[in-house]
């Protein structure tokens, strides 16, 4: 009954990670930027959450949409501030942009909040049920779920949506897009800020559960590296599949190995996904 | 030019006679450890343009090594660093050898995971100190401990690695190697259609990075006589060498030795004024550097230098011309 305990409360992290990495790839697959900060956009809804809860008394239904516009928000500044000039440039400009970006809003994270924890209240979204002896906080149930549902949506609005089939143009040929009529600009602006907003979304439902501090973003960024090299660079429904994949590889070390332990089986994934099946679940070959 | 290089010299080998107190003996050997460091990560991320953000791994493994020898076998520290090199290349192999025939990001994104993997491993091994770390000898049995009480020799020992480092780079840039490497760097593609092995000579600029990143790391454990795995693969390790070399130019000889001069000293200062690590400001002003540099100026500080002097030249051509009518 443990096992599956386990396996159910790895699902339903997975899910959340599937949410933030689906993110990741969106950015990866459309213009072949690997965002770093990616970790701290999340790492911001979680203390936008805290920050609502604490100041303004605000509950999930607040926090949630606050932290989706926000990072939307600060998406497209980011695109339009950084991105869209190092684009072309020199790798070192488009590694370093977003890594140093990382560097700046973990250490500014810690400046203003200190490096101690921050949880939130219990009382959010309170009770465990009980699904035929396997026991389910409610703020994990509600995450997974809305991940989950979030994560399809993305995939939905993509595919079957004009705004999706713009996007996907621009990801396939840039110059095609532009001679449709397409500004790839504005696209790629949409795709940084639908992923920020994934990020935040992401950040507001973990931190119903999870620990709040300035270097949560690094393991997530990492866990996501993983997520979507697993699930296939550019793919939404692998990182779908991948992302419950990691969260249960994850919950069952973390069970067998210890907790601290959690991570190293992961990032030793990443490694052995390279070196046996580098363009992942999903992926094509030679991405 | 030729004079300009040589006063420096000079005031490199002259440094320690030059300043009275220990303090800035230390923190001019700081300044070369860093500049050691910094220019062997810039082989690889600036010369080969391949991008490292966990070159900390080989930095704390070198670190590590030489305190191990000295903890459990009662060896002379140096005893480590050949097998702390060893160690090095066979990660750098695990790395690379994957990463190197996909796109550049994939390299850059599973070298920190690969450091976040051994900082968590080394953390919580008891064999090597786990958080607490290890502790090099207290005080020197024999010379061949190399550990001294003034700043002075090591000083004098990181001049020479650097000198060494910096003349086989000089050499490597001039040789066949250093024209691939440039090639893959403007483009992996156009090198290959060339003939370059492009893979293959990626994994041989690894390999000399991590060597030399190890020999630092080593270097520092010798000084500081003291490890954990904070301070030996922290991402911070990775930041100080990619910031560095960035600053003064990645891809130029002298460049990382010119970051060196001016972060480390204004690292002393912003660490002594907001009370070290504990606030972080210093690596929000870090963060800041290295995304405007990106933004801005990705061939760093002797890049601009070098814009500014010809265009200045060029402006006295004009005015020159302009008399001359």
């Amino acid at each position: 009954m443990t096992f599956i305990q386990v396996i159910a409360g790895g699902l339903l992290l997975g899910a959340v990670y599937a949410l933030f990495s689906s993110g990741l790839t969106l950015i990866w697959g459309m213009m072949n930027v690997i965002n770093f900060a990616h970790g701290e956009f999340v790492m911001i809804g979680m203390y936008l959450a805290f920050l609502i809860v604490t100041y303004l008394h605000g509950g999930p239904l607040a926090f949630g949409p606050a932290a989706t516009a926000f990072l939307f928000l600060l998406g497209i500044i980011v695109y339009y501030s950084l991105i869209r000039h190092v684009i072309r440039g020199p790798m070192l400009a488009q590694i370093l942009s977003t890594f140093g970006l990382a560097l700046f809003l973990r250490y500014l994270a810690f400046f203003i909040f200190s490096a101690n924890f921050k949880t939130l209240p219990e009382d959010l979204l309170p009770g465990v049920l009980n699904i035929g002896g396997i026991l389910i906080g409610v703020p994990q149930l509600v995450a997974g779920i809305v991940a989950i549902v979030l994560t399809v949506g993305l995939h939905l609005l993509l595919t079957r949506t004009a705004v999706g089939s713009q996007l996907l143009a621009v990801a396939e040929d840039r110059q095609a897009a532009m001679l449709m009529g397409i500004r790839p600009d504005r696209m790629q602006a949409i795709a940084w800020g639908l992923s920020g907003a994934g990020a935040g979304i992401a950040g507001a439902l973990i931190a119903t559960f999870y620990y709040i501090s300035p270097t949560v973003g690094e393991s997530l960024v990492l866990t996501g590296f993983v997520v979507v090299a697993l699930g296939g660079f550019g793919s939404v429904p692998g990182a779908l599949v991948a992302g419950l994949v990691v969260g249960v590889i994850q919950s069952l070390s973390a069970y067998r190995f210890g907790p601290v332990n959690k991570d190293v089986v992961v990032y030793a994934l990443f490694v052995l996904i390279l070196w046996v099946r580098p363009e992942g679940l999903f992926g094509k070959a030679g991405a | 030019m030729r004079w300009l290089g040589i006063v420096i010299g000079a005031a490199f080998l002259l440094y320690p006679w030059l300043v009275t107190d220990d303090f800035y003996a230390r923190t001019g050997a700081d300044v070369l450890l860093a500049a050691i460091g910094a220019s062997a990560w810039n082989i690889l991320g600036g010369y080969a343009g391949q991008i490292s953000v966990g070159h900390a791994m080989f930095f704390g493994i070198g670190a590590y090594l030489p305190l191990l020898a000295y903890s459990h076998m009662g060896l002379p520290p140096v005893a480590g660093v050949p097998l702390a090199i060893v160690i090095s290349l066979g990660f750098a192999i695990v790395v690379g050898l994957p990463t190197f025939r996909l796109h550049g990001h994939y390299f850059s994104m599973a070298t920190i995971a690969v450091a976040e993997l051994v900082r968590i491993v080394i953390g919580n091994w008891d064999f090597v100190g786990a958080a607490t770390g290890l502790m090099g000898p207290a005080v020197s049995r024999t010379w061949l401990d190399l550990s001294f009480r003034s700043p002075i020799p090591y000083y004098y020992l990181f001049l020479a690695v650097l000198a060494g480092l910096l003349l086989l780079t000089w050499h490597l840039q001039r040789s066949r190697m250093g024209y691939y490497w440039r090639a893959i760097r403007a483009g992996e593609r156009p090198a290959r259609s060339l003939g370059v092995r492009v893979a293959r000579y990626k994994l041989y600029a690894l390999l000399l990075s991590a060597a030399f990143t190890s020999l630092a790391g080593s270097l520092y454990s010798l000084m500081v006589g003291f490890i954990d795995p904070e301070s030996g693969f922290g991402i911070l390790r990775s930041v100080e060498m990619i910031i560095i070399a960035a600053l003064g130019g990645a891809g130029t000889l002298f460049g990382p030795l010119l970051g060196a001069v001016l972060l480390i000293p204004l690292q002393t200062v912003t660490n002594s004024l907001f009370g070290g690590g504990g606030s972080g400001l210093t690596y929000i002003i870090y963060g800041g550097i290295i995304v405007v540099l990106a933004r801005f100026e990705p061939g760093g500080l002797l890049d601009l230098w070098r814009r500014a002097s010809q265009w200045w030249s060029r402006r006295r051509e004009t005015v020159t011309v302009r008399h001359a009518a």
